[in-house]
């Protein structure tokens, strides 16, 4: 029989928002947003600088996080790795550059 | 005139253009609204609008809400306050903006004085300002040099509130400025009748993009409330509802930092700040503050041609293909800049491509965490050349490639599916943003330039 409330697999399934939007053309800013305060503490662990860099292949050191408790949401800012609209730039708006970070697996899932 | 207790802002809509049920204005007027702002423009859409000082908005859009709006202001006796006019609020924005403006006031007779602020800048006139030291970068951009400026074909000031005020206290009903801050067009008209910076600011952030700061971002505009200890904001929807998190979260959109935003005069502090439910829908805030920079200073925004681009699609559906595109990409890129070397003898060095592999990795590229063989695939092939004719050579040397490239060891020429013919479409020219800086400045309206009607009706 299936469990009905599934355990969590990813930070999409942990969260009630992940997106990414463009801070102006030079930047590039993810927000998570939680359900409650514990799954705010599994994010707020799960989401640190090492992890952001691997994901996104940008330096630690470029790498602003935002821990907001009050709001129970995390949120990421970095520098876009390509300006915004340039020849190589495919995601104009940044709309879609939530994936990686939505994708993350859940330590701990089996 | 005496300073009120309050003022009320009323914000149709996240952007001029983006349409709205004309029930939400009257709601608004209802609540009292002492200025009605809205933003006409954004750089979020790319830097083809500022580059060309075209709009992205549809004339038939923009027209059918400013003739609402003009209307409820004329009857409120209520000033109009568009930002950002024409997407890049370059000068031509301005003007075709004002001119969609005139032609209503003088078909609906509403007799309106009509204010122009003009903030397009001219590189020669920044140089001077430049050599003494008075441009900064803001990261992640380096210093700024004459020949960046130069190459710029639009650059805009982003204008605060004090060219705005100008205008209306030399009797503007309808302000219509060229590019400035997103908070600018909702904070003047209150900080003229003397409401406090930081309530001011922080409730012209909210507002901003209209309804996205409600539970419910489709319905259109909010209507704020501003006194001398915050501000009280909700829809006007009267079905939609500002709550503590949609209010607080709002903070979040579209900014690198949650917590201060900077302005031309100073910084907006919202880590102090305190959101409470009024009722259902309504949220109080307090404790917002603005902190005085020591300097002054103007952001400017410019952008510049970055060649000649023709855009190419073809889809491929075959599994042999689909099971190594990679290969065949890589394939494709190796034999196109052969040919392009030999056909028309330019370096590799003389052109740009990018290959797209949309339904594969075309979005996230390196970033995508598992790309599997798709059943189909679109792909795209953007060039990029100094000039359009060599662009479109190069697209139809690629043709051919794009219709049959074999996978390297096939024996035999497939063919793939070409969308449309031609298979290429030429884009012109192409811009990329190219300023982050600011310019400190003696007083805030140096840059700007006011046009009002030589015979005002009033």
């Amino acid at each position: 029989m299936p469990d009905p409330i599934p355990t969590p697999q990813t930070l999409d399934d942990l969260a009630l928002e992940v997106r990414c939007k463009n801070a102006g053309p030079f930047w590039m800013t993810l927000d998570v947003f939680l359900p409650d305060d514990a799954a705010y503490r599994i994010a707020d662990r799960l989401i640190t600088v090492d992890v952001i860099a691997e994901l996104y292949q940008v330096t630690p050191e470029s790498l602003q996080i935002f821990r907001i408790p009050q709001l129970r949401a995390v949120k990421v800012s970095f520098p876009r790795p390509l300006v915004q609209g340039s020849l190589h730039d495919r995601d104009i708006h940044a709309g879609q550059h939530h994936v990686p970070l939505a994708l993350l697996p859940i330590p701990g899932v089996t | 005139m005496p300073e009120p207790s309050s003022v009320g802002i009323l914000v149709p809509a996240g952007m001029l253009g983006a349409g709205f049920d004309p029930a939400t204005v009257v709601r608004g007027l209802a609540l009292g609204a002492d200025v009605i702002a809205v933003d006409g423009g954004s750089t979020d859409s790319g830097p083809y609008y500022l580059g060309t000082g075209q709009a992205k908005t549809a004339a038939d859009a923009v027209r059918s809400d400013l003739r609402i709006l003009l209307a409820a202001a004329c009857d409120a006796g209520i000033p109009l306050i568009v930002g950002s006019c024409g997407t890049g609020g370059t000068d031509a924005g301005v003007r075709w903006v004002a001119g969609i403006v005139d032609d209503i006031s003088a078909e609906d007779g509403l007799g309106l004085n009509v204010a122009r602020i003009y903030s397009e800048q001219r590189a020669e006139d920044l140089l001077p300002r430049l050599r003494a030291g008075r441009i900064h970068p803001l990261a992640p951009l380096g210093p700024l040099d004459a020949a960046t400026l130069q190459r710029c074909t639009h650059i805009v000031g982003m204008l605060g509130h004090e060219p705005i005020e100008q205008a209306l206290r030399a009797g503007a009903d309808v302000v219509l400025a060229g590019r400035a801050t997103d908070t600018a067009v909702s904070a003047a008209f209150p900080l003229m009748r003397g409401m406090p910076p930081g309530p001011t600011w922080h409730a012209a952030k909210i507002v901003e993009c209209g309804g996205q700061c409600t539970t419910d971002p489709r319905t259109g505009g909010v209507f704020a409330r501003i006194d001398s200890a915050g501000f009280t904001i909700e829809p006007l929807d009267p079905d939609t509802a500002c709550t503590p998190t949609s209010i607080a979260a709002h903070m979040l959109y579209e900014t690198a930092n949650p917590f201060t935003m900077r302005e031309p005069a100073g910084t907006i502090e919202v880590a102090g700040a305190r959101y409470t439910a009024v009722d259902d829908r309504t949220v109080r805030v307090e404790g917002s503050r603005f902190e005085r920079a020591a300097q002054y200073t103007i952001k400017l925004e410019g952008a510049a041609v970055t060649g000649y681009e023709t855009v190419s699609f073809v889809g491929i559906r075959d599994p042999r293909i689909l099971a190594s595109l990679e290969d065949w990409a890589g394939y494709l890129e190796k034999v196109l800049t052969e040919r392009v070397a030999v056909v028309l003898g330019l370096d590799p060095s003389a052109w740009q491509a990018d290959l797209r592999l949309y339904g594969y990795n075309a979005i996230l590229g390196d970033l995508e965490p598992a790309p599997t063989p798709p059943r189909e695939v679109g792909v795209m092939l953007l060039v990029s050349a100094a000039d359009q004719q060599t662009a479109t050579a190069i697209s139809k040397i690629a043709n051919p490639l794009l219709l049959h490239l074999p996978l390297p060891g096939m024996t035999y020429l497939p063919s793939f599916a070409f969308a449309t013919s031609p298979a290429h479409i030429d884009r012109g020219a192409a811009y990329e943003f190219v300023l982050n800086h600011v310019v400190d400045v003696d007083t805030p309206t140096e840059l700007f330039r006011l046009e009002l009607p030589e015979t005002p009706d009033a």
